[in-house]
């Protein structure tokens, strides 16, 4: 059982454990109480009572503490079953063993409770990390394009005369882009932010999944993409319940992504199958695939690979993770032979033959 | 012949001057109006060919300003929405808009979509037997549908699903909408009969059916009819 999570079961939970704890030692110690010292039994129980302290709250440590304090009074002190001492010396053992239980309980309680505040903080600490590199990526993320369009506006406005025409359509077409690359940028944000507070829940519907791929190709083609995409899904496929604005949103980023950072004429292939009433969809590329050692981190919000070229936020990936996830699927990242990535994403859903249908 | 007149109305400044400036350059006069109040007292006072109409007005719903407009206003209104929220562009359909555009927008696509506005309420009124679009060719009286001067097998409900759309050329229409008008209310919910059968019609009168021109994918929302005039 995982050690953390008896510090978050319920209370009254914590003390019927404490309890059996306590009863069980004690009642193990009691059958070989003719063969050991009752001293021996009282470090046996301090040990338990120890023990107790890392795993509970206060409260149930401390009723800890106290039954074994009377038990061992009660069924190892001589006289037996009775509650009092005769020697001094027992009396001054069992005012010890009180205390000391009580110290060590309470110290060990002390120390978890110090090392989830240093765990806090150091979360913490992380988030500002991750808050300082978003900072820095979108800096220059939205400030290129926004230096772009004041600086080409400031042309177009005061230099209007001196500008050839092609120099202003130039400047115009740079203008275009920037103001959509803003947008992209922009949307990309939205969807991190909606998908962090959890107010995406997906919408299921059925879906044709040939008609999802081919409109996402078609509308990553026209941003004048230099890579061919080959679409190989089975014209059979059944329909699939899910939600379909995830879908799109999953498949644009995969797509987009591997536009972005491939190189010229690269081949992307997508490839779409029904496994088990679940969805598998492969988007493979035969560009230069990810450095082998930062695969499980390129899903990370923020991550951007070390010698990557400038642009993107690392958010692309990050967001098919968190989409993917919503929908109780994975995602899944290889890199393939000789060169290339595959992206292979499996979600779980309900689906319909065309053959199910009531005829007409 | 007078040019079409529309009314816009959003409380953005900039977009305002950006819709003045590309409706007069392509021959429309218009009309601007910031707030709801101002907007439904300026279509009312003198009818305009056509509304466009911001959903985020600051000082009345977007939504209850289409439906006061509905009441009486019976020529297209265009919703313009920042959300590119579905629930919310299905909901102004419901509630009788023509179209929807979401802001960022295109010029180009905004241009397009008014023509077929304004074109399709005019040829509404003309009762024709037989219409011609791009290949395509349907004869109302006889039930049939031509490609190339080839005939088409189409089922009935392709041919339903099909009238459905040409009469409604321009337009959205909902899933919801298309499912209550081919298979009645009780299907309202059932969205693979439409998936399927729109696949299907697309295969017969489709050039490419996986990259579709005449049923556009209005992605959450619905199917457009449209074709290129």
């Amino acid at each position: 059982m995982n050690v953390f999570l008896l510090g978050k079961i319920s209370k009254t939970l914590q003390f019927v454990y404490c309890f059996v704890i306590v009863a069980s030692v004690s009642a193990v110690c009691y059958l070989f109480s003719t063969v050991i010292d009752y001293r021996v039994v009282a470090l046996i129980l301090l040990l338990a009572v120890s023990v107790v302290a890392s795993l509970f709250d206060i409260l149930p440590v401390l009723l800890a503490a106290v039954l074994s304090a009377l038990i061992w009074d009660f069924f190892f002190i001589p006289p037996f079953f009775r509650f009092q001492v005769h020697s001094t010396e027992d009396r001054v053992l069992i005012v010890m063993y009180f205390l000391i239980a009580l110290i060590s309980g309470v110290l060990t309680y002390r120390i978890r409770k110090f090392e989830k505040e240093f765990v806090h903080k150091e979360e913490k600490a992380n988030t500002i990390k991750l808050y300082n590199t978003l900072l820095n990526s979108l800096s220059h993320e939205l400030r290129t394009p926004i230096a772009t369009i004041i600086g080409a506006t400031d042309n177009l406005q005061t230099q209007s005369n001196k500008l050839s025409v092609d120099h202003k359509n130039e400047l115009l077409s740079e203008i275009s882009k920037a103001s959509l690359r803003l947008n992209h940028q922009v949307e990309n944000l939205l969807n991190m932010s909606r998908l962090e507070s959890g107010i995406i829940k997906p919408h299921y519907d059925w879906c044709d999944i040939n008609e999802v791929v081919y409109s996402l190709v078609n509308q990553v083609e026209e941003n004048n993409v230099q890579q061919k995409i080959v679409v190989k899904v089975d014209p059979q496929l059944p329909l699939f319940k899910l939600d379909k604005g995830m879908l799109e949103q999953i498949l644009y980023n995969v797509l987009n992504n591997a536009c972005i950072y491939t190189p010229a004429n690269s081949l992307i292939r997508i490839d779409a199958n029904c496994k088990s009433d679940a969805l598998e969809l492969i988007v493979e590329d035969n560009g230069f695939g990810f450095p082998q050692d930062e695969i499980k981190a390129v899903f990370d919000k923020f991550y951007r690979l070390k010698n990557t070229k400038t642009g993107g936020t690392g958010l692309g990936l990050s967001i098919i993770k968190g989409y993917v996830e919503g929908m109780n699927g994975t995602v899944n990242l290889q890199n393939c032979d000789p060169h290339g990535a595959r992206f292979t994403i499996k979600i779980p859903a309900e689906t319909s033959y065309l053959n199910n249908l009531k005829n007409e | 012949m007078n040019k079409p007149e529309i009314v816009i109305i959003d409380d953005e400044l900039p977009i305002r001057k950006l819709l003045e400036i590309t409706l007069h350059s392509n021959d429309y006069s218009t009309r601007l109006a910031a707030t709801a109040k101002e907007g439904i007292l300026m279509v009312a006072n003198h009818p305009p060919d056509m509304v466009i109409l911001d959903l985020g007005l600051p000082d009345e719903d977007g939504h209850s300003v289409l439906k006061k407009l509905r009441d009486w206003y019976a020529k297209p209104i265009m919703i313009l929405s920042v959300q590119s929220s579905e629930d919310d562009i299905i909901k102004a359909l419901d509630n009788g808009a023509n179209d929807y555009l979401v802001k960022p927008f295109r010029t180009g696509e905004l241009l397009a979509r008014i023509r077929s506005l304004l074109r399709s309420k005019t040829e509404s009124d003309v009762a024709t037997a037989i219409i011609s679009i791009n290949e395509l060719q349907i004869d109302f009286s006889t039930r049939i549908v031509k490609r190339n001067n080839e005939i088409l097998k189409l089922t009935p409900t392709e041919y339903s699903l099909l009238v459905l759309f040409v009469k409604n050329e321009g337009k959205v229409l909902t899933h919801h909408y298309i499912l209550r008008e081919i298979w009645g209310p009780g299907y309202m919910t059932e969205s693979q009969y439409l998936r399927v059968f729109i696949a299907q019609l697309r295969k017969k009168i489709e050039k490419d059916p996986n990259r579709p021109e005449l049923i556009q994918t209005e992605s959450g929302v619905g199917y457009r009819f449209a074709f290129n005039e």
